[in-house]
């Protein structure tokens, strides 16, 4: 008896539930924006605020821990310096997952008066979306995000920077470095191979490391590179045993797309120079670093507050380049690198500045052999991974142009990929 | 020379009964000891005024209606967790799975939403969605259990491992269905059809969360106080020994009683996949399976207890979040006056178990 009452109580709390449910299916549908009209300058908010009247929020995932956010937080710090922000014109918070709290700390910002907010990370952009929707009169900036340029949302909007022409440079030293330890009769050119250790099979990783490759083939015809991935954008152990790994295999020169301190320091230790990613890593490598390539997010934070002073519309994708500031190379390592680096790198930096040179310029790499004429890449981002753009334009792959998020995933000649599990 | 032979200068012996008011002024005294205490870290490591730091947690908790209904939404799901795990605690059966049965309640519904999204209509996708959700939580809850029952396996090592199973199973789900390919991540499950979206009472997108939650605490009060598969658990949690005796099937009640653990943890993993976060990702659980734990040892597994204490933990998460939100402080510091504040709380509960004597006469003790 008492079973049956318990499984009827059980059912009724289900029913009660489902039945709720299915009244909201109809307002669902009216939440879909009218698209595609990103570029009518949103006109409710952007009455030209003097900067006094601006107040920035920012979501970050991490703390100041992760080098990652560490390097969104310099940005802050050198943009607020430069425009001249005070102390209470912007709000930070940190640990922010990518989940419901993202939306509710995005929430919670605008309640406390600020106009634009910012996230730092891929997983916020739906609940920043939310949010977007919910706030007209708030300006949402994303970076990393794809989304921007199909919600149609005039007050949302994506940001990424062209770090693979800061990776093709750094690739440029990698590629000097091995053609110097060829000369000294380290080991022959056939055996020149790099190693590099990813975080996913992702993008922006692919984009990230091809560059990273071309750049050094450009300089050292001969160079081949494997390339392993450890399944997480930060895990300092799998990085360390990744790098040794490919070490173990035969790379004379390691470089990483993940955020720790593993691979670098696995340099070090077995004597393989190292390129690094996000910031300079010399105080705990001063043998094996090379160079590091990173984006700067401060031109970008200026620009979206001049947009809003100015009551201009904010792009719906922004994408950073080496003229903007927003790829920049540290300094090289004088000590490790090859002689005639820094002339060099300065050559093939006002190439790339002038237009000259294309990084994915299509004469330098073949595909299973061929030539890339065409590629139709999934930009507009869904489930089914559905191709959808041309991006093959004027001899050369156009990356960041379509959205700023990097969409280059093309398997070259030349880079082994060991695993393709995460 | 006292010192030499002194003897014990303390005599600890059990308290029969302290009054109500006794045991409160008691804890009254240890939350005061705690914010003194507090204080003195806070000026000491920071310079700024406990007090501002104070009043900064409270708005935090309570500075605007959103952040009520933040509050609210963070403690029906924290309680929840605590519900799932104290018919199993008082059974005296350790269950540290928590966070793997939320995990696997949170994948069910996520696989439901995302397979079945198109093809069954709302209501009855949401139907399908709670009963494999509560299945799944029950399944991941009860195979340790089984294990135990039958071969006496050690619960504690058994539930704990069960979590990084169940973290791993999401995290292989996350990369069958992540968008864009390589991100990693799955984002909102069908944003725009909202399918399988459990529903938003009126503007109040936490409301439903908390009803549930609220209803989950009377249920099981009642279930554990006054009925009979209850009283059965308490036994067991008494003395294996003693229910057999009685004739208390004490295998089924474990396996029962821990499916049931497992299956209210799988709607909270409901309730967080189809109610607020709408992906599934290897952290939706934040940890509360463990916190859970403390909310029901604080509360001696009264679920009504059980609502202040989650409060508590709730309340002072949110305000050390603001904390360093306004002072621009690390998040380690809030923590580690949540620490101070707990410590304080938990070792309240010696004093008002215990008496403490202090001997004043120790050479007369002695001799």
């Amino acid at each position: 008896m008492k079973k049956i009452l318990s499984l009827a109580l059980v059912l009724v709390m289900v029913l009660g539930l489902a039945a709720c449910g299915s009244k909201t299916e109809a307002p669902a549908a009216t939440t879909a924006a009218p698209a595609a009209n990103d570029e009518a300058a949103a006109p409710e908010t952007e009455a030209a605020a003097p900067v006094a009247d601006v107040k920035l929020g920012f979501i970050f995932l991490h703390d100041e821990n992760s080098t990652y956010d560490l390097n969104f937080m310099n940005g802050v710090k050198e943009a607020v310096a430069n425009l001249g922000l005070s102390e209470d014109q912007y709000i930070s918070r940190t640990n922010i997952p990518e989940g419901q709290e993202c939306y509710d700390a995005a929430c919670e910002l605008a309640d406390a008066g600020c106009n634009i907010i910012f996230a730092d990370s891929f997983g916020h952009e739906d609940y920043l979306i939310q949010a977007a929707k919910e706030f007209p009169e708030v300006q949402f900036c994303h970076a990393t995000g794809t989304k921007a340029h199909t919600e149609g949302l005039s007050n949302y909007h994506n940001a990424f920077a062209a770090i693979y022409e800061g990776r093709y440079l750094a690739g440029v030293v990698a590629g000097l470095k091995l053609n110097e330890m060829i000369e000294n009769g380290a080991f022959t050119a056939e055996e020149a191979k790099m190693g590099y250790v990813g975080a996913f099979t992702y993008a922006e990783v692919q984009s990230g490391y091809t560059s990273f490759y071309l750049g050094a083939k450009s300089v050292c015809p001969t160079v081949t590179m494997d390339v392993t991935f450890t399944g997480s954008w930060y895990d300092e152990t799998a990085e360390k045993e990744a790098a040794n790994r490919l070490i173990g295999n035969g790379a004379k020169l390691i470089s990483q797309h993940a955020d720790s301190m593993g691979a670098p320091t696995a340099c070090e230790t077995a004597g393989v120079p190292n390129v690094s990613y996000n910031g300079s890593t010399i105080a705990a490598c001063p043998n094996t670093f090379l160079v590091s390539s990173r984006i700067n997010w401060a031109p970008y934070y200026e620009y979206v507050v001049n947009c809003v002073k100015n009551g201009e519309a904010i792009a719906a994708d922004w994408t950073g380049t080496i003229s903007s500031g927003s790829v920049v190379l540290t300094d090289i390592n004088e000590a490790a690198c090859a002689a005639g680096t820094a002339e060099k790198l300065a050559e093939v930096k006002a190439d790339i500045e002038s237009g000259k040179l294309h990084v994915f310029d299509v004469s330098t790499f073949t595909v299973d052999g061929k030539t890339l004429d065409s590629y139709m890449a999934d930009v507009d981002t869904d489930p089914d991974y559905t191709p959808d753009t041309e991006v093959v334009e004027n001899g050369y792959f156009n990356e960041s142009a379509k959205r700023s998020a990097p969409y280059f995933n093309v398997g070259i000649d030349g880079i082994n990929l060991l695993d393709t599990a995460f | 020379m006292a010192k030499k032979n002194s003897g014990p200068v303390l005599h600890i012996s059990k308290r029969d009964n302290l009054p109500w008011y006794g045991a409160w002024a008691i804890r009254g005294t240890a939350i005061l000891l705690a914010l003194v205490v507090c204080a003195f870290v806070t000026t000491a490591l920071t310079g700024e005024n406990p007090l501002g730091v104070y009043k900064t947690m409270f708005q935090g908790a309570f500075g605007s209606k959103r952040k009520m209904w933040i509050l609210g939404q963070n403690l029906a799901i924290l309680l929840c967790v605590s519900l799932a795990v104290t018919p199993a605690f008082k059974m005296r059966f350790w269950n540290v799975g928590g966070e793997g049965q939320i995990l696997i309640g949170g994948l069910a519904t996520a696989a439901c939403m995302i397979l079945l999204g198109d093809k069954l209509p709302n209501w009855l996708l949401i139907c399908v969605m709670t009963v494999s959700a509560m299945a799944a939580g029950a399944v991941w809850g009860g195979i340790p259990a089984i294990c135990k029952a039958k071969w006496n396996t050690n619960e504690t090592l058994f539930t704990l491992m069960m979590n990084y199973v169940a973290t791993q199973l999401v995290a292989f789900f996350v990369i069958v269905w992540e968008v864009p390919k390589g991100a990693g991540k799955i984002g909102i499950i069908n944003q725009s059809t909202q399918a399988g979206w459990l529903p938003q009472i009126g503007s109040y997108k936490y409301l439903l969360n908390i009803l549930i939650v609220a209803v989950l605490v009377v249920v099981m009060y009642f279930y554990l106080a006054r009925s009979k598969q209850g009283y059965e658990i308490a036994v067991v949690g008494e003395s294996e020994r003693t229910a057999r005796y009685v004739g208390i099937p004490v295998g089924k009640v474990i396996v029962r009683t821990m499916m049931l653990s497992g299956a209210i943890c799988g709607l909270a993993g409901l309730l967080l996949v189809g109610g607020t976060d709408h992906t599934i990702t290897t952290t939706i659980a934040g940890g509360r399976g463990f916190t859970a734990v403390m909310v029901a040892w604080l509360a001696k597994f009264n679920p009504f207890g059980m609502v202040f204490t989650s409060f508590l933990l709730v309340f002072l998460g949110r305000g050390a979040a603001e904390i360093s939100t306004i002072y621009g402080l690390n998040h380690s510091f809030g923590d580690i006056l949540t620490g101070i504040i707990l410590f304080f709380i938990i070792g309240s509960e010696f004093f008002i178990s215990y008496r403490l004597d202090f001997l004043k006469n120790n050479g007369k003790e002695q001799a």
